[in-house]
């Protein structure tokens, strides 16, 4: 079972994204985070979606990825060096001695304060998903009020990109 | 010119050629229909049921390799057409499927008869298109077609807004000659080096097999096949769905495999060094047990679908791109490289098929007092000369139909497989008819499966489609029977229909020929009588053996060296 990071070109159609999504639940694949946006070109948005499996079933996904009529471009990122990305904000409970020790938590994690009240701040945190968890590990379940994801999204290392 | 949407939509199927549309009217069709009226170049059939459009339209287009046409209501017009157009999608079957929707200012509001055609089809479609501009509906419907009958075919829906087809808004009219879809690019030529590949490992072949499936058919490639099979003086074996692309009265066939296939070829897979597989899909029903499949063999596989390769079962030499071309390389590359039919020994692998032939696994009680249902579909097969389109409902005589019913030729035998739609072999044969008026099409069918769209009985009458319905009545699902009695201690539950209707006269009912066979000796005469009928459509209510089983059979979780065989047929010896 490997983590791959699958990044997709996709027509910008209406319901593009309920074909991708759909293929995952129909077919029983794992999926961990989708994320989709704009890309430079208007015409196409720019999928990236974290599964995981055995080598079969993530050969099996990207076929049936490239299948779906609407996909013009695909890549799996694990496949090459590439930078992957995600951003965390979480909510915590800070008051007392607590918020100092959550300031440094957040200066070593590089984090930035969003948001201040005198029982509470907003963090916000980019990296790699296994930092973004180690960070969640330094705070006590208990002082946590809310934690929100983007999901992964990543790029391939180097001057090649993904292109219609 | 300036045409308005409803009057496009009929253009572009003039345009695009199409014969026959199948459909059924309603309120958000209305405007199409309107223009349908005022043209002669596209004929519509109108079914009594949607199941009935998509299933006639699948057997037009199964039979003539055409894609088939299909034009529906929208809301239960749409939801009813999902089952024929989920059995099309199994199968690999094109067919473009027109869906009406509610007008699109108010898609989204739970309007009179709307229903998400897009979302509810979209798992069972190749593709799907809601137009959502007028400008841009002649477009959509040339890339349905080419979507639709291109690459891996499948059925393609273009769910179209009523307010799109208005007759008062007209706009310029062109039909595009070529499409061009970025994201859309089926692979024809298959991978030289692959080719070599293969070839090398079909010179070293001690036992090789020839595994066949749709693919063939769909790819139109039974003369490439026929050739690259008799160059090689291989056994051949083909799935239900890939029957008649090489001819199954040769010698080198060795019938159906899977679940219901026979003993030589079976045990061919089983035992095979070198497999070469075309056009097939490795399905449940044809592997067995995944684990015990082809033990000792490696494996080729050419298919013009990625995903088809090396999803149930790995292979050594995957060849994607469309059989025809690559199976026409793959000859010449034979052809000048040193092999030689004959100067590849086989014989001993052809001694241990003629063996495992000689069992006769398909054998049947030839002397009972019962019409044994086997018997039927030979009489039928000596009647028709072999030369019939035969559809099917699913079921028992299904598999009868597929053991014994000798096809020779491509795009005779026409069945759900996939799916196993019941319903499916009455307007099938209807499509069949219409697409080749001068053939003989029977459709054979059980008591279960024929009511699930007798209906459309009246649509033969109404275009004087005349099929010959074979009606094998055993009085059972017998399918389910035969699992209930093999699996569940001949508990048979819910499988027995206790209020069947008189066939003859339902059959006469609806302004046909009813006739009840109820003694062996009478099946011929009747088969002979009903296809003297030319032009009428006969209904065959045979009465068959209640008890017949379908024989050999792999059951669940077992390989293909583990066949049950018909009682009395032995072949201990052999696995000894
Ligand atoms: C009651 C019942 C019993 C059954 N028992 C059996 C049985 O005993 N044996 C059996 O075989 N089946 C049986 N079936 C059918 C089974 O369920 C499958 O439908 C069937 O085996 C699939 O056949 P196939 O592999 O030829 O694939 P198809 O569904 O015909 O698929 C065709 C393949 O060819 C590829 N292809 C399409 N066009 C091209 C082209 N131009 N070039 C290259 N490749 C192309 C496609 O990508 C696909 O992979 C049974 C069905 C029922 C309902
Ligand atoms: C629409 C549908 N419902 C249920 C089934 C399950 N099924 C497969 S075969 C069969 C029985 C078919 O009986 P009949 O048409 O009499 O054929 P026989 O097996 O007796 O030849 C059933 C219920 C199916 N294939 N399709
Ligand atoms: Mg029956």
């Amino acid at each position: 079972m490997k983590r791959h990071i699958i990044s997709i070109l996709i027509e910008n159609e209406a319901g593009a994204l309920s074909r991708v999504a759909g293929l995952f639940s129909a077919r029983g694949y794992n999926i961990e985070t989708l994320t989709v946006a704009p890309t430079e070109d208007a015409s196409m948005s720019r999928m990236t979606l974290v599964t995981s499996g055995s080598d079969e079933i993530v050969e099996q996904i990207t076929k049936q990825l490239n299948k779906l009529i609407d996909v013009v471009k695909l890549v799996d990122l694990s496949e090459s060096p590439h930078i992957e990305r995600e951003l965390m904000m979480v909510k915590v409970r800070a008051m007392g001695e607590m918020r100092e020790e959550i300031t440094r938590l957040c200066d070593i994690f590089r984090g930035n304060i969003l948001d201040v009240t005198p029982t509470s701040f907003v963090i916000e945190v980019t990296g790699e998903k296994s930092k973004l968890d180690a960070f969640l590990r330094g705070i006590a379940d208990d002082h946590i009020i809310e934690v929100v994801r983007s999901g992964t999204t990543g790029i391939p290392r180097g001057e090649r990109g993904l292109h219609a | 010119m300036e045409l308005s949407g409803a009057e496009i939509v009929v253009r572009c199927l003039k345009d695009e050629g199409v014969e026959y549309i199948f459909g059924y009217p309603g309120g958000s069709v209305l405007h199409i229909y309107d223009a349908l009226f005022q043209q002669d170049d596209v004929r519509h059939i109108l079914v009594r049921h949607e199941q009935g459009a998509t299933h006639a339209a699948d057997g037009y287009a199964r039979s003539t390799g055409k894609p088939g046409v299909v034009l529906v209501t929208s809301g239960p017009g749409a939801t009813n057409a999902v089952t024929g157009i989920a059995t099309a999608f199994m199968d690999s079957i094109p067919l473009v499927v027109l869906t009406g929707q509610v007008p699109r200012a108010v898609i989204g509001s739970d309007a009179f008869q709307e229903c998400d055609t897009i979302g509810i089809t979209r798992p069972c479609v190749k593709h799907n298109f809601l137009v959502s501009d007028l400008s841009k509906l002649a477009e959509t419907i040339k890339k349905a077609f080419y979507i639709a009958t291109t690459g891996r075919p499948g059925p393609v829906v273009v769910d179209i807004p009523k307010d799109i087809t208005d007759p008062k808004v007209k706009i310029p009219y062109e039909y595009p000659k070529t499409v061009e879809i970025r994201s859309y690019h089926p692979q024809v030529k298959g991978h030289h080096w692959q080719i070599k590949k293969a070839v090398d490992l079909l010179q070293g072949a001690r036992q090789p097999m020839i595994y066949t499936g749709g693919g063939v058919i769909l790819g139109n490639a039974s003369k490439a096949l026929i050739d690259l099979t008799r160059f090689l003086g291989f056994p051949i074996t083909q799935t239900l769905m890939g029957l008649g692309s090489y001819p199954a009265t040769d010698r080198q066939f060795l019938g159906m495999l899977g679940m219901h296939g026979t003993y030589e070829a079976n045990m061919g897979m089983h035992q095979c060094d070198v497999l070469l597989a075309i056009g097939a899909r490795f399905d449940d029903r044809v592997t067995g047990q995944l684990a015990q499949f082809c033990p000792d063999a490696k494996i080729i596989h050419i298919d013009v679908d990625p995903a088809s390769i090396s999803k149930t079962v790995r292979v050594d030499i995957p060849i994607v791109g469309d059989v025809q071309t690559v199976l026409e390389e793959m000859m010449t590359v034979l052809k000048a490289s040193d092999f030689k039919a004959s100067s590849q020994d086989i014989s001993d692998w052809w001694a241990s098929i003629e063996r495992w032939r000689a069992f006769d696994c398909l054998g049947f009680d030839r002397h009972s007092p019962k019409i044994k249902p086997q018997r039927v579909i030979e009489e039928l097969w000596e009647v028709t000369g072999g030369q019939a389109f035969v559809t099917s409902d699913v079921g028992q005589h299904q598999m009868w139909a597929a053991q014994f019913y000798k096809f020779d030729e491509p795009r005779r035998w026409i069945n759900s497989g996939g799916l196993g739609t019941m319903g499916f072999g009455l307007p099938a044969a209807i499509g069949v008819k219409l697409g080749h008026p001068e053939a003989d099409v029977a459709c054979i069918t059980g008591e279960a499966s024929i009511q699930m769209c007798i209906q459309e009985l009246a649509t033969a009458l109404q275009y004087r489609t005349g099929i010959k319905v074979i009606n094998l009545n055993n009085g059972y699902m017998g399918m389910v029977r035969q699992w209930q009695e093999f699996s569940y201690e001949s508990r048979y539950s819910e499988s027995y229909l206790e209020t069947l209707p008189d066939f003859v006269r339902l059959a006469e009912a609806y302004g046909h020929v009813g006739i009840r066979v109820e003694q062996p000796g009478d099946v011929r005469p009747a088969l002979e009588e009903a296809f003297r009928l030319k032009d009428r459509t006969v209904f065959l209510d045979i009465l068959t053996d209640p008890a017949e089983n379908v024989y050999p059979m792999i059951e669940a979780g077992k390989g293909h060296h583990e066949m049950r065989m018909a009682p009395g047929v032995s072949t201990d010896r052999e696995l000894a």
